[in-house]
């Protein structure tokens, strides 16, 4: 098996990615400013929603029910998508989906394919993979174009260019589409891009997209977009080829009505998306002739396997949770080390990677439940990141690392009365040196990193408990369950202290 | 009623201030406070920073001393949301039948303070003094595990002589985390840098929350920065009056 999840396994830790990051003045101001307006959008029609939480309620109920039966909804996707024209392949990882996908366009003559944005392609690595075998891969989504022509990765689930500003695109078009002249107005930016996306529309007659919604019943795909570009992979190739994570199934196409309220709504604040299509084999005359949809796994059956994180293949990608998040807004995407960022992606990433890489992506949250709140399908990210910090703790950690040997220290402090007694009076003598004017402003080892940036004050002369025996003992006659009187008494003594 | 004082580990460490004025105010009001001197820690650290095994005998420990409690008062968000929130599937995991219903029946008599005050105690005005400027700084703990809702704020626009101004980005994370703010400390340095810009835009002198911890974080920034604020958990607001000012003003 060879499970990748792009560059993932290759990527630094989370916290050392985003120290040139946080560096980039330019990309954080892009960050905030991108995710605040899509969060404001999302806000307003999220908020006239009346039966909003209901939705949610049953769009996790779907998922979950979904993922409980998949073996069998896959197969029915399969029969009828088969049935009615399609070809459906099996795909246990990264690499034999890429082999599939190239192995298709040599079979159709092709060197060239279009793509409709999917980050299950990214995930897979599959440009890289048909460059290898001498395909060109163009992309067709704005943001992708912008991040293809620009050298650069996907920072986004939904918005994969959301960390460039307009002026950096338009320095971007201008070199690679050789327009010295154009201006930064958006319209001149979509126009060059429209310009020179039509000709590849025409030409090149192979597409390849992703999939939002596989419907099992009907064996049909469903894909939602903004821009219309999807629209013209999916209708304008003589062949088309799907790539879909097997949790994309769903099993009737009137759960549609649940899916497509909750993920335009979530994912870029529209009611509606303006491109919903949705297609089911081929149909002689009308669009592509020769119809393919490769089902992977890359790691999700082990997703699927762990009762505690299962939820994870709930998710419908809509980056709700990282428009939300507060790490994310400083970081942007690229610190999570692959396609998947924000919140999921601390948690898709490390699971698929069947948690042998990607092991600071679970502790690169303050698990603050912003992800959770905004979440449609209702995965409680937060829970799912405990888990597996728990496992990379287990699993990963060496008994010697300093920080295990802190927490066991102080696990073994907190389970005894007297030991955390004596800890609370040494740390009050051993602080002392580090100690000026009752602050404390640059600690040794981890604790360093706390006053970097923080002052901490010294531990008082007196700690909680030590105020309380004290007063305990000038009240000798105050029996805990004393009667009122008595207890006022004693705070008015406190009051005179 | 009797109250069992949770003081947390950090706060009888760190804070003894933030209990003294819990015990002062629930006093004040007519309950009586205990105290457990066994207590410790409720397991929160190791269990959100992956040391789940650790943290079980610090549940079994804290269910052991509060089993037979009438109500639990803890001024601390997240150590509530670590009781309300894992302890039942810790309990589960243990298989230990006891343990689950002990659990089950302890955990509605579990109360962060401000709970305790409007929910179980029916009181929204404690007669509490405080002629500050003070900026409210919901946690997100209390904010999304607890859903405190204005809970707080209810209590506080109630204190004779306060000037109470809204934090703006009042549902963003501080970015303290626990040991996020150790493990990511860039990262939690940002965060803090944003949650400090807001604090001062509100030009209080008093920055308060019912979690501690996060406070620890805000103000150490800003006393690094010699910013002219100070912190105060909520019950430090809520239990001087206006006598013990005038007591102070003739000491």
């Amino acid at each position: 098996m060879t499970i990748r999840v792009g560059e993932a396994e290759h990527a630094p830790s989370f916290q050392k990615a985003a120290l040139p990051l946080l560096e980039d003045a330019q990309l954080r101001r892009n960050v905030r400013h991108a995710t605040d307006v899509i969060q404001r959008k999302r806000g307003i029609v999220v908020h006239e929603t009346e039966d909003w939480q209901e939705l949610r309620t049953a769009g996790s109920a779907i998922k979950a029910h979904t993922l409980r039966y998949l073996d069998q909804y896959l197969l029915q996707f399969e029969e009828a998508c088969t049935a009615a024209g399609g070809y459906v392949h099996w795909a246990g990882d990264a690499d034999e989906a890429n082999r599939i996908i190239v192995d298709l366009v040599k079979q159709y003559s092709g060197s060239e394919v279009i793509k409709i944005k999917t980050m299950t392609s990214e995930e897979i690595g599959l440009n890289e993979a048909l460059e290898q075998a001498g395909i060109r891969a163009h992309e067709t989504d704005l943001a992708e174009v912008i991040n293809q022509l620009g050298g650069d990765t996907s920072s986004h689930i939904v918005a994969p260019a959301l960390h460039k500003n307009r002026s950096q695109v338009r320095e971007i078009f201008r070199e690679r589409m050789n327009l010295p002249g154009l201006s930064d107005d958006p319209e001149a930016l979509t126009a060059a891009a429209r310009h020179y996306l039509r000709e590849k529309f025409l030409r090149v007659k192979i597409g390849v997209s992703g999939a939002n919604f596989l419907v099992a019943e009907a064996g049909s795909v469903c894909i939602v977009e903004s821009e219309g570009n999807g629209r013209m992979c999916l209708t304008l190739p003589e062949v088309l080829i799907s790539i879909a994570g097997i949790e994309k199934v769903i099993p009737r196409m009137r759960d549609m009505e649940v899916f497509l309220q909750l993920l335009p709504r979530s994912a870029t604040g529209e009611r509606m998306n303006p491109y919903n299509s949705l297609w089911t084999g081929v149909r002689a005359g009308d669009g592509p002739q020769h119809f393919h949809v490769v089902l992977l796994d890359n790691g999700r059956t082990g997703i699927l396997a762990d009762p505690e994180s299962r939820q994870t293949l709930q998710c419908i990608r809509c980056g709700a949770c990282l428009n939300t998040c507060p790490v994310y807004r400083q970081t942007g995407g690229h610190a999570y080390g692959s396609n998947y960022s924000g919140p999921i992606g601390a948690i898709v990433t490390p699971q698929l990677l069947q948690m042998r890489q990607a092991q600071s992506l679970p502790f690169a949250s303050t698990l603050c439940g912003a992800c959770y709140e905004v979440c449609p399908v209702k995965i409680n990210i937060p829970e799912v990141l405990i888990h597996l910090r728990g496992r990379v703790v287990r699993e990963q950690k060496s008994a010697l690392d300093p920080e295990a040997l802190a927490m066991k220290t102080a696990a073994a402090i907190f389970t005894s009365r007297r030991r955390f007694e004596a800890a609370q009076r040494l740390g009050r003598i051993a602080q002392w040196p580090m100690v000026s004017h009752g602050w404390m402003r640059n600690l040794p080892g981890l604790l360093g990193n706390w006053t970097r940036v923080r002052d901490l004050r010294a531990l008082p002369k007196q700690t909680f408990r030590e105020w309380w025996k004290k007063r305990a003992k000038h009240a000798p006659n105050t029996p805990a369950s004393a009667p009122l009187r008595a207890a006022r008494k004693l705070s008015e003594d406190i009051g005179r202290d | 009623m009797r109250v069992s004082l949770f003081i947390t580990c950090y706060n009888d460490t760190l804070f003894p201030a933030t209990g003294q004025a819990v015990v002062r105010l629930l006093e004040r009001l007519g309950h009586t406070v205990e105290f457990e001197p066994e207590q410790t820690c409720c397991g929160q650290m190791h269990y959100n920073t992956g040391y789940q095994r650790e943290a079980m005998p610090l549940m079994r420990r804290f269910v052991d001393i509060y089993k037979d409690a009438e109500a639990i008062c803890i001024p601390s968000s997240s150590c509530v949301a670590m009781i309300r929130d894992h302890y039942p599937k810790m309990a589960a995991e243990s298989a230990d039948p006891g343990l689950i219903r002990t659990v089950d029946a302890l955990l509605p008599r579990v109360y962060e303070l401000t709970e305790l005050l409007v929910k179980r105690l029916g009181v929204e005005d404690v007669g509490a003094y405080f002629p500050h400027r003070v900026t409210y700084h919901a946690s997100c703990h209390s904010q999304r595990s607890l859903h405190l809702g204005d809970l707080p704020l209810r209590l506080l626009r109630n204190v004779r002589g306060i000037d109470l101004v809204d934090l703006p980005n009042i549902d963003r994370c501080c970015g303290f985390g626990g040991t996020f703010a150790i493990k990511m400390g860039d990262i939690s340095a940002a965060m803090l840098a944003d949650k400090m810009k807001d604090v001062e835009n509100t030009g209080a002198e008093v920055i308060t929350a019912v979690d501690t911890s996060c406070l620890m974080h805000i103000f150490g920034g800003l006393h690094r920065q010699r910013g002219g604020v100070r912190m105060a958990h909520i019950a430090e607001i809520l239990a001087p009056t206006e006598s013990d000012a005038a007591e102070g003003a003739r000491a």
